[in-house]
């Protein structure tokens, strides 16, 4: 039998070899045949998970209850010491210096990225701005965010913060940030869906010993991350309702 | 029960109140005008047993309330109540969690040194294999304008 492992289609563009890379070692080690399926679009991913297409995940956090609770995943692993944050930034140059000076018909650049767009619009929050009275400008990615600030085309930008901080000096020196995130509690995680969970522990010690495997450490550079950190099923059932309460 | 406020952990000029909790008991609370802005970016996160004794709290909660988390694990949650605030507003609170639902709203929450600060808080039920195990608050900055109708409001209220 063979299982299909996707990752949440916020990755990183740079990082897809990475992961590539990754499933291959994750076969070996596991002598599972895994095929690695990347879909760039969340109407897309969702549609295989409804399906029940997908056996392993790396998932944003935003799609981690309904894995939990309706598809039957369970967590294994996060990328240790990460978590997700959101920047809000803005022009260097605009007038604004304070969420609280925005006003209605602000127009806002962010991406598709679920948990990243919902820590942002949050964070607006103070200033009574909604999905309901922003002009929202829906962008492929972090870097067009970015570029529309410069452009002028829009007035606050919502950039996932690991994103912003890879941006190139140039386009950062261009660029202000208004407000950074300091959640900690929200993070991407690694799961696992029930035709596969028979080997859960072993996927978790796999994955908790990669970083002293001797391919392994680089294959974990290669996504950037220096090591897995074990998710208690607890750990999991709160982030799930942190996040249903930010839901509102 | 929670002790008495203690005037030498007061910062600034206060008044004194005394507070009468719905369990009946009650305390005495001294508060001050001194308002703590929000922290931009954070989110001030705690979790209650079944019967509303703090059993988590996160450091943003430590810094805004200004205890610390060996002071607030284990007591009350009203050990934030602020005068101000009308018993109505926690009497919405309790029944909309305990019949299973989210409840949201803005609340003044008293600090140890007398100061306030408000939040826009959510509440939540914490479901574990189909029981309630505690409950969940999760709180965000407000605006201003929230918080001036509040403010206009909660006055009527008491
Ligand atoms: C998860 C949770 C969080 C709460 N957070 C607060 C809070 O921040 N401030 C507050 O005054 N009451 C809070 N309450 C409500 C208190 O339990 C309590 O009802 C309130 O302080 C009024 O006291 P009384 O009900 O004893 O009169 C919270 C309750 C729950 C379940």
């Amino acid at each position: 039998m063979s299982y299909m492992f996707t990752v949440s289609p916020d990755f990183a563009p740079d990082r897809l070899s990475g992961w590539y890379i990754f499933n291959t070692w994750l076969q070996k080690q596991s002598a599972e045949a895994i095929h690695l399926e990347m879909y760039n679009h969340y109407h897309d991913l969702h549609q295989a998970i409804a399906a029940d297409k997908i056996d392993l995940i790396y998932a944003n956090p935003f799609d981690a209850a309904m894995l939990v609770r309706e598809k039957g995943f369970l967590p294994l692993v996060r990328a240790k010491g990460e978590s997700d944050e959101a920047i809000i930034a803005v022009n260097a140059d605009s007038n604004i210096n304070d969420v609280a000076d925005l006003k209605p018909n602000t127009r806002v650049a962010f991406t598709d990225d679920p948990d990243v767009r919902l820590m942002g619009m949050i964070m607006l929050e103070p200033a009574d701005l909604h999905a309901g009275n922003i002009i929202p400008l829906l962008s492929d990615n972090h870097v067009l965010v970015a570029k529309h600030l410069l452009k002028g085309e829009a007035d606050v930008g919502i950039i996932l913060a690991e994103a912003y901080d890879n941006l190139s000096g140039m386009l950062k020196k261009q660029l202000r940030i208004l407000v950074r995130s300091q959640i900690s509690v929200i993070y991407h995680s690694l799961m696992i869906g029930p035709r596969l969970q028979s080997r859960r522990d072993d996927f978790q010690k796999i994955l908790l010993e990669m970083d002293r495997d001797e391919k392994g450490g680089g294959v974990l550079n290669a996504l950037g991350f220096s090591a897995w950190q074990r998710i208690e099923d607890e750990e999991m059932e709160f982030m799930i309702d942190l996040m249903d309460t930010l839901n509102t | 029960m929670i002790v008495d406020m203690k005037p030498e952990d007061i910062v600034g000029e206060y008044q004194e109140a005394t507070l009468t909790y719905c369990d009946g008991k009650s305390r005495k609370v001294l508060y001050t005008g001194l308002e703590t802005p929000y922290p931009d970016g954070k989110l001030i996160v705690s979790t209650t047993t079944p019967d509303g004794i703090i059993s988590h709290v996160n450091r943003a909660f430590v810094e805004m309330s200004g205890y610390t988390e060996t002071e607030l694990l284990g007591a009350p949650h009203c050990i934030l109540r602020h005068p101000d605030m009308p018993a109505a507003a926690f009497k919405d609170l309790w029944d909309t969690v305990l019949r299973g639902e989210k409840w949201q709203g803005f609340v003044k929450n008293l600090r140890k040194d007398g100061g306030y600060y408000w939040v826009k808080a959510t509440v939540i039920p914490n479901v574990r294999g189909g029981k309630v195990v505690g409950f969940t608050s999760v709180r965000r900055k407000p605006s201003r304008s929230n918080v001036d109708e509040c403010i206009a409001l909660y006055p009527t209220l008491i």
